[in-house]
């Protein structure tokens, strides 16, 4: 399972540094939105899977999943989630502002 | 007190301002003039011990820890340039006295004198390599202050800012130099360090010490080819170029091969470097000064190959050639020191510095003509007895012959030196004679921008007493030998040998030289005008000048298209190379080190459900790129969000799963309202080489992560941490949900933070979207 998952999140890595590879800042965006939808993939599968109960202690029950990798991943979302938005705010003020969407445009002048 | 000696004109130089606000009546210069009297007075006194052999030694503990202490240490050579800085030093300044008007910034120019004169005394002075390189860097400073004075000209500017290039670099390369003796022989005392000159000349790393030693003392000696920056910093006031590029700064670094001769001297590799710069420094710089027009950058050139003519002393290394060459460190400063004070007088009198608008200045100004006449001709060489510089010249002739303890190197080049001596020295004749003739006889032109007239008796009374002392010299040589001299040649060579100057040589190989250089000098200056086509083409394209602006404007041409190569401002050119490098470097290090393993043991069972999630995803994160539509890219990306919380549920982690679900919905809320303001997408196609480039990397980008990922799986090291949590989460944190325990119990701060950026977001955003300057610059 283990190796399907770094699968998985190679694939969404790739996709991600495709999409910030363009030139359009949503596309941008949604790239990274996908490389951290990978990163907490990888983190998440960096422990291990499907072993023993969700880490709520209750009677009986003595294994558990490793409880870690969620605590980091759970901050690591609203912080994404923070970026995130703060970026998508920014994109909607620079395309109002300068007129366009794409980077290359928002690169300036060359003879400078 | 030699501390205190060393440190007043820092101290001078700190309260001068004050004066100079304070007191309008009395010209700055009278109050600054005390300094240097005082100190020549005082090092006086320590003549009478160095003769005997007493050496002083002071130290002042400054970075103990590093063996870096302010040691003072006077001796033969220290004393000399002591002397001959605070002497010339008073007399320039009693020049400038009468030089400078009241109307220039004197507050200024007196600053940096006493800072360089200060700065000056501390490198002849000091006895520790660091603290030497120290006020080295001072001198260059000061002097590139001194050099800018009049900053609103262009070319005072270029010029201090050549010469701070051109001295800055030698004084890098001779801290390097340093620094690797100082490590070799474990001690940075100069003393120390000649004690243990064998450990540096055995070492394999002597031949980059002895070049990056001698950059520095070349570069700031001007010896060829960084003598380029002497006739830029002409531009100077006139008394600085006197007291810095003639008598003092320039020396430093002779004062520097002098110092270490003791440790390097008898290689070969350091006669050669040093003793061949020295003769082509020679003939450069007397050829060149001959093709000059102006007065100061004659006397420029002339300095340079001056200096030039004791490098290569210093490196025949002969006791000879040692005394000829402090002799003439000596003599060059009495008649150089004079001959640009005169230069000031004539540009101060006559508005013009340039030779072909002078003539005939000798029934105007006969004292200064006078006062050129010795400095001139003891400059040539001419063979009056009454002239030091004809002394130092035939001891430079005589030395030039002779080489002791001969290896076959020194054998093989040794029999050249002569005709290159003579060479130079023919020109040397040429410009001189150039210099008075042209100046002071002939007829006079109409077109001065003053009337001509004598100095005022202020502004004789320093070229009066160097001359004197030319003359003095030239009659007494034995007084300054064994007072001054032997002492030096004592500590640049070890020993004391020979030291009476003779008054006349007799008839010898050096007297036919004299005189060969006597004849066609005076042949080459009679017949100058036929030369003229000769001079004005052969530095041509060659001169070191070119060069420097070559190098200079190569570089920064250089670097401005290396620049705009890669600085592009796109941010897909960044994130490339960000990725490139990314790829190359982990790849690298996993295909060298064999860090890619697979190992199946301990792996979960594959379930259907989980499977089939992962290949939605997959799908669905494909999909994101190939969708034409903005909203549909944005749907797709939600399947993906969604998806990954479902993982979550599977992988047993309910709070990630309950997160994941409603950040996921919130996300994709934001990224509709967001859409609605921004663009469809593009339609039009990437080239595609472009869109090839993109695949390549981010399909290896997604390959390394999927190795990393199975290859740490496969390495598993040791065993997490989480039991400590799961067994303590309720004794400790009194929770059931371990997650949220180690959240808000064990690792709280993380939380505490994650909140402090969602409240930066927010705010940021709540900023980006109310604060908009182009509006409120409409309500003003």
């Amino acid at each position: 399972m283990e190796i399907i998952m770094s699968v998985l999140a190679g694939i969404l890595f790739t996709a991600g540094v495709y999409m910030i590879l363009q030139k359009q800042i949503l596309k941008i965006i949604i790239g990274t939105a996908l490389l951290s939808h990978g990163a907490h993939l990888f983190i998440i599968t960096m422990g291990k899977l499907n072993r023993g109960k969700p880490p709520i202690l209750s009677e009986g029950v003595t294994n558990y999943a490793d409880p870690l990798p969620q605590a980091l991943i759970l901050t690591s979302i609203v912080i994404s989630f923070g970026v995130t938005s703060f970026l998508l705010v920014l994109a909607y003020r620079t395309y109002q502002t300068n007129g366009t969407d794409n980077m290359e445009k928002l690169r300036g002048n060359d003879n400078e | 007190m030699l501390h205190a000696a060393v440190l007043l004109p820092f101290l001078a130089a700190f309260f001068i301002p004050l004066l100079y606000r304070g007191v309008k009546q009395v010209h700055l210069g009278w109050f600054v003039l005390l300094v240097p009297i005082l100190l020549f007075g005082y090092f006086l006194t320590f003549i009478q011990g160095v003769m005997q052999g007493v050496h002083t030694l002071k130290t002042f503990e400054w970075i103990p820890s590093l063996g870096v202490n302010i040691t003072f240490y006077i001796d033969g050579l220290g004393l000399f340039f002591a002397l001959l800085i605070t002497g010339i030093g008073s007399l320039v300044v009693l020049y400038s006295i009468y030089y400078l008007s009241k109307a220039e910034k004197l507050g200024h120019f007196y600053v940096y004198l006493l800072l360089f004169m200060g700065a000056m005394l501390g490198v002849v002075l000091s006895d520790n390599l660091f603290v030497l390189y120290t006020f080295w860097e001072l001198t260059s400073i000061s002097s590139f202050l001194l050099i800018g004075y009049w900053y609103q000209r262009e070319k005072s500017t270029s010029g201090a800012l050549k010469s701070m290039m051109i001295t800055v670099f030698g004084g890098l390369a001779m801290l390097g130099g340093f620094i690797l003796m100082a490590d070799i022989t474990g001690t940075s005392s100069i003393r120390g360090i000649i004690e243990n000159g064998e450990m540096i000349v055995n070492s394999a790393l002597f031949p980059f010490i002895l070049i990056l030693v001698l950059l520095g003392a070349f570069t700031k000696s001007a010896q060829f080819p960084f003598h380029t920056w002497l006739p830029d910093a002409m531009e100077a006031p006139t008394p600085v170029s006197a007291f810095l590029h003639s008598a003092t700064m320039v020396k430093a670094g002779i004062y520097l091969v002098a110092r270490l001769s003791l440790i390097f001297a008898g290689t070969d590799l350091f006669f050669l470097i040093v003793s061949g710069f020295g003769l082509l420094t020679l003939c450069w710089g007397s050829y060149m000064a001959v093709t000059q027009t102006d007065l100061k950058a004659i006397l420029a050139y002339s300095t340079i190959s001056q200096l030039g003519m004791i490098m290569a002393m210093l490196g025949f290394g002969t006791e000879l050639a040692i005394l000829a060459a402090v002799f003439h460190i000596l003599n060059h400063a009495t008649f150089k020191g004079s001959l640009f004070m005169v230069a000031g007088i004539i540009d101060h009198e006559t508005g013009t510095r340039d030779i072909r608008k002078l003539g005939g200045l000798f029934t105007f100004m006969p004292i200064t003509a006078t006062l050129a006449f010795f400095g001139t001709f003891s400059m040539a060489g001419f063979p009056l007895p009454f002239l030091n510089g004809f002394l130092s010249k035939e001891m430079f002739f005589d030395s030039s012959l002779h080489f002791e303890n001969a290896s076959t190197i020194v054998e093989a080049v040794s029999p050249f030196f002569p005709y290159f001596a003579v060479g130079g020295s023919i020109f040397t004749f040429v410009y001189s004679i150039m210099l008075f003739f042209r100046t002071f006889t002939g007829k006079q032109r109409e077109t001065l921008p003053k009337q001509p007239h004598e100095a005022p008796i202020g502004m004789l009374i320093s070229p009066i007493v160097l001359v004197l002392l030319v003359i003095i010299i030239a009659f007494i040589p034995d007084a300054f030998g064994h007072a001054l001299l032997s002492p030096m040649v004592d500590a640049i060579n070890g020993s004391v040998g020979e030291t009476h100057i003779k008054f006349w040589h007799g008839f010898g190989p050096a007297l036919y030289m004299s005189l060969a250089v006597l004849i066609l000098g005076t042949a080459l200056y009679l017949t100058r005008e036929k030369w003229q086509h000769v001079y004005k083409a052969l530095p041509g394209k060659l001169s070191a000048a070119k060069a420097y602006d070559g190098l200079i404007n190569g570089l920064i041409n250089g670097s401005r298209k290396l620049t705009n190569i890669y600085m592009t401002g796109s941010l897909r050119h960044y994130m490339i190379y960000i990725f490139v490098f990314f790829i190359a470097l982990v790849g690298i290090t996993m295909s060298v080190s064999g860090g890619f393993q697979i190992n199946f043991d301990d792996l979960a069972p594959i379930a259907v459900p989980e499977v089939m999630i992962a290949i939605v995803m997959a799908g669905a994160a494909v999909a994101t790129i190939f969708m034409k539509n903005r909203i549909a890219a944005i749907l797709v990306l939600g399947i993906v969000g969604y998806g990954l919380s479902l993982l979550f549920v599977f992988f047993r982690a309910p709070d990630l799963a309950l997160t994941q679900l409603i950040v996921e919905t919130v996300t994709v809320a934001l990224f509709l309202l967001c859409f609605y303001h921004l663009p469809n997408f593009d339609k039009k196609k990437e080239s595609k080489g472009t869109n090839a480039i993109n695949w390549v990397i981010s399909i290896s980008v997604g390959v390394l992560v999927t190795m990393v990922g199975i290859a740490s799986h496969s390495t598993k090291l040791f065993e997490p941490i989480s039991d400590y949590f799961l067994k303590n989460s309720y004794k400790l944190g009194g929770g059931d949900n371990v997650v949220n325990v180690i959240l808000v119990d064990f690792r709280g701060l993380d939380t505490m933070l994650e909140i402090l950026v969602l409240g930066l977001a927010a705010l940021g955003i709540y900023t980006m979207i109310k604060l908009r300057p182009g509006k409120k610059e409409g309500n003003d």
